[in-house]
Order: structure tokens, then C-alpha cells, then sequence
């Protein structure tokens, strides 16, 4: 029987020729023969790496083990507390849900917000006997609350509406079983964000899809508005929290994305398990899950998922997907390298749990940093937000105002949007301009006015590119 | 006056469009980084402009100095030892050029490309040196092949290229060497070091020959099919990632043994030549331990005997 050892444990010698895996890019060992560093000595196959005592889970339940390694290493128990270690610890290291928060559980029917509404319902559970247990007590921790989002992208994809009607009421049938605690459901249009103007709402989104002329952008920008309208939904029905199903497979895969549109500086924003830049703030607790581990955990444990609205992805978009995908397969740990790399980009100022005002809380917030080795940010916020995508943008944004046809109020929205937004969203020229920006919710359209009335400098800046009246164009 | 500008728009040359930068010859191709079309002439104008622009631009040279051209005889390497002395002679840079080739020894290899560069030399009146590993390190590529089979020789033949050409530099007392490495090979590094998890490298390019390039030259092939800017955008994006300054850089220090710069007791090269001489071709194989691993090593092995595989490596005195 051949001896792997894992990359910590490799001998030092790097003349030994015992075939020590030195590199982390050899995949690790999937055919469950690895043996514990930690433990020494060499498993069973077939029985749990961690307990020792079960059958693993390509054991116990063939058809659910699929190709990671992980059905062939642990056994379904194990499994499960592996993957609920992992969200405990996203939770509990970044103060993700506090006794008096009230969360908004975003679940699109997929596999992964399917587990991130499992684990948020079973921990709101356990806070809800605790509270019924200690009622006599003086002292006692409130429940948070918990709500559900779906948002019905129906005006978005007209072919397929019956399907999102359908895929609504299966999911709205599965919040109503994970009582109790009871759980309010929403079901969020996407013209929501366009409120009280639905009808007008839904005419705009779907012009705004033929007005976005390039594939990537069309998605990026349903991808913007999605958030948009979850915003306004958790705020307006008293949510502080929101939380997405976000994991390491789909991080992986924003990597590659934002660095192929040349959004390196803003990526560190995207990836961190906090994203509190927007009103109300975003967490990721299932961020280092796998996609795969998700779906197994799905179908071990019977959750039941609704897969209507699941898309393939086009453009740019799909063709990331494919490459991690292929890469993923050449070596299971590569969407977690690729996380890895990117998680050790700087973050920014909002990319951590706001603090409350509390003194205690701000105790328990120290003592929290000091645990897990959390350095207090000392970095500035930045000066300002993508008018589409909401990145930050560095300083000096309108290189990419050269050579357009734009006069004065379209070229300031044009400045304050990100050089990937600027390329794939915005028209290049002030008639189309201002016909998309009629089709813009109110919300971002505010905002540009603000930043236009406020950024004096953006102004200065692009006065030597703007076109005067007499000019005739380029 | 109205009647001309009308009559020049109207009269197309037939069979095309015109080139939409001088207006006046027939479009002969679509330039793959802005999609323009442009006639043969304006294409060679534009491109070697935008290059005079870079190297203005960036302060790249002094007037006097004397510059090698890593001149490996393919596209690149010809397309820039071409520009360099183009560009040198038209706008007066006052640069002293050479080409510097560099041969493995691996037989049938480096014939055509050698002789391409030789081309060079005459069609560009540039000077050429060719630089051996023979000369340089003692050894062949085809007798290190012979000693450690063909699953690490890359590793070996990629440091012993990039050393040879800052040695062969050095040699010929040069002031600065130029490459011919394009946006596509630097948006393909940027991809690998986030694909294989180094973060000191990604703002910090080095060259190596991996299998992984296949993978990555393939999905780079594809994106610019889909959208030829996203290679640019690539590079802007590793040059924008926010890398804290204390990340743990490699300190640069000297090889102890030869001098070459070296984050290590002993540069790259050192460490393999050293392992082909002492018969121990795994040596300086795969990741290393951290920085003292190195040492560890070196410390432990010098003790031994010479290994009766041994050879002379040549002088590598820097």
C-alpha cells in the first residue's frame, strides 16, 4: 500500500525521491487511503478518516459521493459537522449574527443558499430553545430573527415565466417547513427596485436588456440589480443583515472574472466574508464550502432544492465557469488556491461587521479580533462607489473618457462609474446615455446626481475632454 | 471645398473599406487590440508608435547605453530587434545594440532559430552573441536530460535561460537587456501566480515554462475571441491588486557561490548545478522549505565527498 503524505508533513529533504507530495498542486488523495498526519499511521479504506469508526460516505451512499474526495474520506456525520464547522466559524469569527439582529436569508433554490438557510434555520432553532429553557431567569438573549428572500427574475428572462411562477411557490413551500421559528417570505420582482412604478418598472428592465448591448455587461448588470433589489427589500422590511449563499467555487470564479475585466483594485471587496459597504450590510458565511460539498450535503441530507431559475452562464461569464470547472476537475483544490491567493489582497475599511454602539459589544468585538488573529483596520474608505456596480474606485478614473462623444452631465456619470462598467454597460454616446439613463431606477439616478453635484474635482478633471457645442463629434 | 470632402467620401477603392486612420488606402486587416481597420502602412506606423511611446514615456534608456536584445529567433524576439533598431535609428535613442542568443546544446533545437537570428544580425546590423550553456555552466541541455531523465528538465532549462541572459549580459558589459515578452505572456503570468496561489508574484512577474501554460495560454485564446481588451484589462488588474507592502516579499541579496542576485544563500542555478555535480539531479527540485530550508540543505552536503559523477561546471563568477 503506497504512503501519501500530506504537504505539512513532507519530509524537508528536497533530494528525497520517496514521492512526497511537496507541491500543493498534486491533487490531493481521493481514493480515501490517505492517511492522518496528525495521527499517523494509515486508514481503513472505506471507514471515516475523522471518526475512525464509519463508513465513508462513497461507502454508505454511492450515488451521493460523486468525484471529490471527500465521499471517499468521510463518513455522512462527520461530513455534516465538517461543513457546519465551517459556517460556525465564518459566524462566529466575524460576529456574522448577533442575539438582536434580524436576518434576510437570500435562497435562489440552489444547492448553496439551500445549506446557508439550513444552517441559519437550525442555529435560530437552537437560540430558540435556549430562550424557551431560561425564560424564568432575569437575563436572557433574544432570538434573532430570520427572513427569506427569492427574487423572481421573471420581467429579466421573459421565455421562461410560468417556470420562475412555479419555482416561487415550491420555494416559498419550503420556508414554510423550516418553522419553527416562523420565517416571513418574500418574493422579490426585480422591477421591486423601480417601486411604486412596477409597470413602468418591468418596461424598463426590458429595454435596459436590449439597450446593454455586450452579453457580459447584460448579465453583470442583472447581477447588479439583483442586489439592488434585495437592498431595498431588507431594508424596507426592518432587516440589518443579509446573508448569501456565496461559496468558495463561486468566489473562485468572481476571481478570475473581475481580474479579466480589469477590476483588481475592487476585487479584495467582493471576496471577504463582511461586505459592509451597502446600507444593509452582506455576509458570506459559507465562503470557504465548496460548491460540490454543498451539493452533497444537499442530497445526504435531503434538502430540497428548486433548480428552475439556474441559468447557464454566457460571455465572459460562462466561459470562466467552464475553465474553473475544467480546472477543478485536474486538481480538487483549486478553487480554494484561487480563494486563497485572492484572500490575501488587502480588504477595505467596510469589508468587517460594523461596530454597534454598544460597550460590551465593542468588548466582545476585541476579544473576537484578538482570537482569531483579526488585525483592526487602519485603512481609509474610500472616496467613492461605482454608480452601476457599487466597486470602489481609485483615484484617477477617466482614462476611459478618450475618444468619446459625451458633453458635460453624461461624461460626469461616465466618470463616476468603474473602467469595467464604463466598457460593458454604459453607451458611448450622449443620446443613448441619457435614453439609459431614463431607464435606470430612481435610486441609482439620485446617487449620480448627488456625486455630480458634489465632485467638483470629476468635473475639473474631464473639463480638457468634453466637447464643445460647436464640435461635431470625433 | 464641400464638393471635394464629397467627393472623397464617396470614391471607395473597390473591393474594401478604407483604413480608418489615414483615410486614403484600402483597410488590409482589423487590428486585434482595438478592432480598427487599417491599411499594412498605418498598422506598422501605429504599432511602432505606440512602442517609441512606452519606451518615452517610461524613461526607459539613456542615451550611450549599451543594449542587449534577448533574440531566441522567433516572432517576438525578431519583431523586436527589428523595432529597437528602427526606432533607434528614426528618433535618435543614441543606444548601443546588440542581439543576445542563447543555445541549450540540445541538438536540432536551436539550429533553425539560431540561424534566424544570424538573419537578424544581417538584415538589422545588429551585433549577435550567442551565449552557451556549455560555456556558462559546464553542461548540455541534452547531458542533463541524459542524467535526470525528461519530468524536471524544464525547471533546469528555464533558470539556466534566464540566468544565461543576464550572465551573457554581464559579459558583454551591458547596460540593459530588452525583451520581447507581450501583453498576452504577462496576462498569462498574472493568471497562473492567482491560479497557483503566489501573492508575492503577482505584482512581481517571473518567467518560467510550466505545463500549466497550456492551460492558461488556451482560456487567454478564448477570452480575447470573446473580448480582445480583456488581456490588457488582465494586466491592469495585476497591476491594481491591493497587496499590503509588508506582504513577504524574498529579500534580494547575493549567491554566495557566484555572486548573481539571489533571495537565497545560493541563486537557483547554483543550487541545481550543484545538485548535477554531486549526481543528485532531484536537488533544488520542487518548493522549498521557506528561506532556511536552503541552508539547512547546503550545510549537510558539504560535509560529503565528492560524488565521482562530479564535472567542472564552468566559471560562474559574476
Amino acid at each position: 500500500m503506497k504512503i501519501i503524505r500530506r504537504k505539512k508533513m513532507a519530509c524537508n529533504s528536497a533530494s528525497c525521491e520517496s514521492g512526497c507530495y511537496k507541491d500543493d498542486e498534486r491533487p490531493v488523495a481521493a481514493n480515501g487511503n490517505a492517511s492522518n498526519p496528525r495521527r499517523g499511521g494509515v486508514n481503513v479504506p472505506g471507514v471515516c478518516l475523522k471518526c475512525k469508526i464509519n463508513q465513508t460516505i462513497a461507502v454508505t451512499h454511492p450515488a451521493v459521493a460523486g468525484s471529490a474526495g471527500e465521499g471517499g474520506r468521510f463518513c455522512a456525520d462527520c461530513f455534516r459537522s465538517n461543513l457546519l464547522g465551517k459556517f460556525r466559524f465564518a459566524v462566529t469569527s466575524n460576529a456574522m449574527i448577533s442575539p438582536s439582529d434580524n436576518i434576510l436569508v437570500a435562497f435562489s433554490g440552489g444547492s448553496a443558499s439551500r445549506v446557508a438557510l439550513q444552517f441559519v434555520h437550525e442555529m435560530q432553532q437552537k437560540a430558540q430553545k435556549n430562550f424557551d429553557a431560561s425564560r424564568e431567569r432575569e437575563r436572557v438573549l433574544p432570538v434573532f430573527g430570520v427572513g427569506v428572500a427569492y427574487i423572481d427574475e421573471t420581467t429579466m428572462c421573459a421565455e421562461a415565466s410560468s417556470e420562475f411562477g412555479e419555482a416561487a411557490n415550491e420555494v416559498e413551500l419550503i420556508v414554510s417547513n423550516l418553522t419553527p421559528p416562523t420565517k416571513q417570505f418574500l418574493a422579490i420582482p426585480t422591477e421591486s427596485i423601480y417601486s411604486p412604478e412596477l409597470a413602468v418598472g418591468r418596461d424598463s428592465l426590458k429595454r435596459l436588456g436590449d439597450v446593454v448591448r455586450d452579453l457580459t455587461g447584460k448579465e453583470d448588470l442583472n447581477k447588479h440589480l439583483r442586489m439592488l433589489s434585495l437592498q431595498k427589500a431588507a431594508f424596507d422590511n426592518g432587516y440589518n443583515k443579509i446573508v448569501l449563499g456565496t461559496c468558495t467555487s463561486r468566489i473562485a470564479c468572481h476571481v478570475l472574472e473581475a481580474t479579466v475585466k480589469g477590476q483588481g483594485f475592487s476585487l479584495a471587496a467582493d471576496i471577504q466574508y463582511v461586505d459592509a459597504r451597502w446600507k444593509v450590510p452582506v455576509v458570506l458565511p459559507l465562503r470557504d464550502c465548496l460548491s460540490e460539498e454543498l451539493n452533497m450535503l444537499c442530497s445526504l441530507d435531503s434538502l430540497k432544492t428548486v433548480e428552475a431559475s439556474q441559468q447557464p452562464r454566457a460571455g465572459i461569464n460562462g466561459l470562466i465557469s467552464s475553465f474553473v470547472k475544467l480546472l477543478q476537475e485536474e486538481n480538487p483544490s483549486r478553487e480554494s488556491t484561487i480563494v486563497r491567493t485572492a484572500g490575501k489582497l488587502t480588504p477595505f475599511s467596510f469589508n468587517k461587521t460594523p461596530e454597534v454602539d454598544d460597550p460590551n459589544e465593542r468588548l466582545a468585538t476585541k476579544r473576537r479580533q484578538k482570537k482569531y488573529n483579526l488585525k483592526p483596520d487602519k485603512s481609509q474608505p474610500p472616496e467613492s462607489f461605482c454608480l452601476v456596480c457599487s466597486s470602489p474606485l481609485k483615484k484617477s478614473n477617466t482614462s476611459g473618457l478618450n475618444g468619446l462623444a459625451l458633453e458635460e452631465t453624461s461624461a460626469v456619470i461616465y466618470a463616476a462609474a468603474c473602467s469595467s462598467c464604463q466598457y460593458q454597460i454604459l453607451p458611448k454616446d450622449t443620446s443613448s446615455m441619457e435614453h439609459f439613463l431614463s431607464l435606470l431606477p430612481q435610486s441609482i439616478t439620485t446617487l449620480a446626481k448627488d456625486s455630480s453635484d458634489s465632485h467638483m474635482f470629476l468635473r475639473e478633471q474631464i473639463q480638457d475632454l468634453l466637447l464643445s457645442d460647436s464640435d461635431d463629434g470625433t | 471645398m464641400a464638393s471635394e470632402a464629397a467627393a472623397e467620401t464617396a470614391a471607395k477603392p473597390r473591393g474594401g473599406r478604407l483604413c480608418t486612420i489615414c483615410n486614403t488606402k484600402r483597410a488590409a486587416l482589423k487590428r486585434p487590440k482595438t478592432l480598427e481597420q487599417i491599411c499594412k502602412d498605418c498598422f506598422y506606423a501605429v504599432l511602432e508608435d505606440e512602442i517609441h511611446r512606452v519606451i518615452v514615456d517610461n524613461h526607459i534608456f539613456k542615451r550611450g547605453e549599451r543594449v542587449a536584445i534577448g533574440a531566441s529567433g522567433g516572432k517576438d524576439s525578431t519583431v523586436l530587434a527589428y523595432v529597437m533598431s528602427e526606432l533607434n535609428r528614426r528618433h535618435d535613442y543614441g543606444l548601443d545594440l546588440f542581439l543576445l542568443s542563447v543555445d541549450e546544446g540540445i541538438t536540432g533545437y536551436r539550429d533553425d532559430s539560431l540561424e534566424t537570428v544570424k538573419r537578424n544580425e544581417i538584415q538589422y546590423g545588429i551585433p549577435l552573441k550567442v551565449v552557451s550553456y556549455k560555456d556558462l555552466y559546464g553542461w548540455t541541455m541534452d547531458e542533463i536530460v541524459k542524467l535526470i531523465g525528461l519530468k524536471n528538465n524544464c525547471t533546469f532549462c528555464g533558470v539556466f535561460r534566464r540566468q544565461a541572459l543576464d550572465r551573457g549580459a554581464s559579459l558583454l558589459k551591458v547596460d540593459k537587456i530588452v525583451t520581447g515578452h507581450n501583453a498576452d505572456d504577462i496576462a498569462e503570468t498574472v493568471l497562473l501566480n492567482i491560479l497557483r496561489g503566489d501573492i508575492a508574484r503577482l505584482s512581481r512577474c517571473i518567467y518560467s515554462p510550466n505545463a500549466y501554460r497550456g492551460f492558461a495560454r488556451e482560456f487567454i485564446k478564448d477570452l480575447e475571441r470573446i473580448r480582445p481588451r480583456a488581456i490588457l484589462d488582465i494586466i491592469k488588474s495585476g497591476e491594481d491588486f491591493r497587496i499590503a507592502t509588508h506582504t513577504k516579499m524574498p529579500e534580494q541579496g547575493n549567491c554566495e557561490r557566484c555572486g548573481y542576485i539571489s533571495s537565497q544563500k545560493w541563486c537557483k542555478a547554483c543550487v541545481l548545478l550543484d545538485g548535477l555535480n554531486r549526481g543528485l539531479p532531484k536537488q533544488g527540485i520542487g518548493r522549498t522549505r521557506g528561506l532556511d530550508a536552503e541552508r539547512n540543505k547546503d550545510s549537510r552536503e558539504t560535509n560529503g565527498t565528492q560524488s565521482l559523477q562530479s564535472k567542472q561546471c564552468g566559471s560562474l563568477d559574476f
